[in-house]
């Protein structure tokens, strides 16, 4: 933003008609304790933003709701596919372990074939895992979390673990404008 | 034309795939191809997937689903172009997987139902098992709604470039009649396509070939190679040989023969795996339904393909899921092994026979259902060794049959290497019997798209860029005339053939005039009986046949004309003589011309015979 200073005397007519201003009106007021804000917060330290307890001086990183529509629709897909939903809400307790291979074959099978429709997946790291690997300063944001001793500064020297998986791609179907998302599969009555 | 031809000419080319059992279109840029290197993309095709839901894929499978009234809301059926929901029917993915439930609902192979003579091809036939209530469609119907599919889902990407404007090459089955090509062209003509070509599948497949080899296709093969195509689809199986000549200093391409209509294909073959896996489920006291049965040739054909793959494991499990929400209780798991698939498919579909080996004719029981005219031998070899002996001529060297130098393979089916190997075997042996040298094979493009690929570069080199492939009409056609002889009780008069239009015409040429006069009678519908013959390539027109060999004329879809009585009265009898034209689009015409004045009828293939 451009910041200009005002003369005095343009500062003091300002405040003149700005303080009947506030006075008698609500949305002026408002804007203004909304410039308050906004001119408050490169002022305030960095590390009282992730603080909770410190009140608000100014907006923190706000937290959203995920959309529900695209997850209900990934879950409609996946249990299409490959009966995902099926297979993990039936009481597998007593089942034999043939029969949940069986069973697993079909969700492998359709599930796999619906993530590859869908999504195209690849490993965060290429490296083999149980391999020595270095991450580099800023790793934090390339999808690389740090586990066991973590001290010093990086780079860091360490085992992958886990290569980790990163979405390059999500391609979901369009939906219909009106079209329920909830029912995730239709109930089917044999005529 | 309307109007298409003040539009400028747009870099455009299409080849359009219309698959007995999926549907795809390419396209190449000709403004950014330049000689081998071809700027060639696949189209997406939005389709519902689900209700309410459409997602973008490359094929569309080419099914029809008429729902009942209150099965789907609007919302359920909308589709990127605003027009959809009025279409009485849903196409694609859904209308396959929704089809399978509900089966009376389903049209399905209506190519092959667009090439059967035993039906009114124009009549609202499909589906057959439909509940009287279903508004039924025709074959000719379907195939307009598939190709307006692939029409608006082009139209939303190339706002600029509407496919009616578009040169399009569509891709048909070699062993396609007269009146299959014509119901097609007219499919495409209805689906608002103005600018169509047909093309037969195995060219297109070879121009796959030629297109993805960048111009190495030239070290490939040598003059005097004779390829044969063997193109095994999900419904059907078509075998064509080009050979390869020298024409002005460079190879130049030639389709010299192609096979009868075989309805046999990758979906025979899952359906007879199925059924044995039904057995030994029976066997153990678990029954099926339909559904399940549909769910389990899908298993079947995920086994075959990894049990006829090399180095394939010994038995793949095969899993019929429940169909209701208990997935572990009540899915039925068997096994599929590799002696099985083996015995099934590779020596019940691509048995070792020998050349002289051909397909078994059953008679057809007096009272058939009304269905497609599958193949009644399911070995795909015999019908390889019936059509090579059939086109023995088409070869230099004295033998029973052609003998082919190199094989391109194209279809689902054939991805499988040991399938590919069993075929090339079987040709070897019967090859190396007469000394001829063991056939190669031509590495094939992506099968599932190789067509219509193969389609839009025959499409490019219209526009005089690439190599073309030569052959026009695949048959030699004939008009059959009564013999004049007196009447033997219970004998029918012997009947002549003449031929009309001889092998190999080009698109757009006319065949020479037929000499004979021929008696029409005005104001009353004439029938020709119509007879194609792939084998009698050097007969010219006016080429009178008293007989023939036992399969070397087919009889096709009857002609029929009616005189218009206009300046003539009903009754009176017009000399007229037959002209063949192919037309641009490749489309087979007859005109009777009367011996005097300059009028032209045109002669149309019946293509409403009713199963008598």
């Amino acid at each position: 933003m451009a910041e200009q200073s005002l003369s005095f005397v343009s500062r003091f007519v300002l405040a003149y008609i700005a303080f009947f201003k506030i006075l008698f009106d609500g949305v002026f007021a408002a804007r203004v304790e909304a410039a308050r804000g906004e001119a408050h917060a490169p002022d305030v330290p960095a590390l009282q933003l992730s603080n909770p307890q410190l009140p608000k001086a100014s907006p923190p990183p706000r937290l959203r709701e995920a959309p529900t529509d695209a997850a209900l629709q990934l879950l409609a897909l996946l249990q299409r596919e490959g009966r995902f939903i099926d297979f993990v809400q039936e009481d597998v307790s007593a089942a034999s372990d043939a029969e949940i291979g069986a069973a697993a074959r079909v969700v492998h099978d359709g599930c796999a074939r619906a993530l590859k429709e869908h999504l195209e997946l690849s490993a965060v790291r290429s490296e083999d895992e149980e391999s020595r690997v270095t991450v580099d300063a800023g790793f934090a944001s390339l999808g690389v979390r740090v586990t066991g001793n973590v001290r010093g500064e990086p780079p860091f020297t360490g085992t992958l673990r886990h290569r980790g998986w990163r979405a390059q791609n999500v391609r979901l179907p369009q939906i219909a404008e009106g079209h329920d998302v909830s029912v995730l599969a239709p109930a089917e009555v044999e005529l | 034309m309307s109007g298409a031809d003040e539009h400028a000419p747009s870099s455009y080319v299409v080849g359009i795939d219309l698959g007995t059992t999926h549907s795809a279109l390419s396209y190449v840029d000709a403004d950014l191809s330049e000689g081998d290197a071809i700027a060639s993309w696949d189209q997406e095709l939005p389709q519902l997937v689900a209700p309410g839901q459409v997602d973008a894929r490359a094929l569309l499978p080419s099914f029809l689903y008429l729902p009942h009234a209150s099965e789907f809301t609007d919302a359920d059926r909308t589709l990127p172009w605003t027009e959809a929901t009025a279409n009485p029917y849903i196409v694609g993915e859904f209308a396959r997987t929704q089809g399978a439930k509900a089966p009376g609902r389903l049209v399905a192979s209506a190519k092959s139902w667009l090439c059967h003579s035993g039906i009114d091809r124009r009549g609202a036939v499909l589906p057959v098992d439909a509940p009287a209530e279903v508004q039924r469609i025709s074959p000719l119907e379907a195939t307009v709604a598939y190709l307006g599919h692939l029409r608006s889902a082009w139209d939303r990407d190339h706002p600029d470039a509407p496919l009616a404007q578009q040169e399009v090459t569509l891709a048909v089955p070699a062993s396609f009649d007269p009146a299959a090509r014509e119901l097609t062209a007219e499919a495409a003509m209805r689906a608002g396509l103005e600018r169509v070509v047909l093309l037969e599948e195995p060219q297109a497949a070879l121009y796959a070939w030629i297109a993805r080899s960048e111009g190495a296709w030239r070290r490939d093969v040598s003059v005097g190679d004779v390829i044969l195509v063997v193109d095994v689809g999900g419904g059907t199986t078509d075998f064509s040989l080009i050979s390869v000549r020298e024409s002005g200093g460079s190879l130049a391409l030639e389709r010299v023969a192609v096979g009868e209509h075989i309805l046999l294909g990758g979906d025979n073959m899952d359906l007879a795996l199925a059924h044995l896996v039904r057995q030994k489920l029976e066997a153990e006291g678990k029954s099926l339904d339909a559904w399940q049965l549909v769910a389990l040739a899908h298993g079947c054909r995920a086994a075959k393909e990894a049990l006829l793959s090399e180095d394939a494991p010994e038995s793949v499990p095969v899993v019929v899921p429940s169909r209701g929400s208990k997935l572990v209780a009540s899915s039925l798991r068997t096994e599929l092994t590799r002696a099985e698939v083996t015995r099934v498919v590779l020596d019940g579909f691509f048995p070792k026979v020998e050349a002289s080996a051909r397909p078994a004719q059953r008679p057809r029981a007096g009272l058939t259902q009304l269905g497609l005219p599958y193949a009644q031998d399911a070995a795909v070899t015999r019908h390889l060794a019936a059509f090579l002996a059939r086109q023995a001529n088409t070869t230099p060297g004295n033998t029973t049959f052609a003998r082919p130098t190199a094989v391109l393979f194209n279809g689902g089916v054939v991805k499988s290497t040991l399938l590919r190997t069993r075929v090339l075997e079987v040709l070897g042996a019967w090859l190396s019997g007469v000394g001829a040298p063991l056939p190669r094979e031509l590495p094939g493009a992506d099968l599932d798209l190789a067509v219509a690929r193969g389609a839009a570069y025959h499409a490019y080199t219209r526009r005089g860029g690439g190599i073309r492939i030569r052959g026009g009409t695949a048959r030699a056609y004939y008009v059959g005339v009564e013999s004049a002889m007196p009447a033997v009780p219970g004998l029918e008069p012997p009947i002549r053939a003449l031929c009309v239009a001889p092998f190999g015409m080009e698109e757009g040429a006319s065949a020479a005039l037929l000499a004979e006069d021929l008696g029409l009678v005005v104001g009353e519908p004439v029938r020709f009986r119509f007879f194609g013959s792939s084998v009698r390539r050097d007969d010219t027109v006016g080429t009178v046949l008293d007989r023939w060999a036992d399969g070397e004329l087919e009889e096709l879809a009857e002609l029929e004309a009616e005189l218009p009585t206009s300046g003539r009265t009903p009754g009176e009898v017009v000399t007229v003589r037959l002209q063949a034209t192919v037309s641009e689009v490749g489309v087979l015409e007859l005109d009777a011309l009367p011996r005097e004045g300059a009028e032209r009828w045109k002669l149309s293939l019946d293509v409403r015979h009713d199963v008598s």
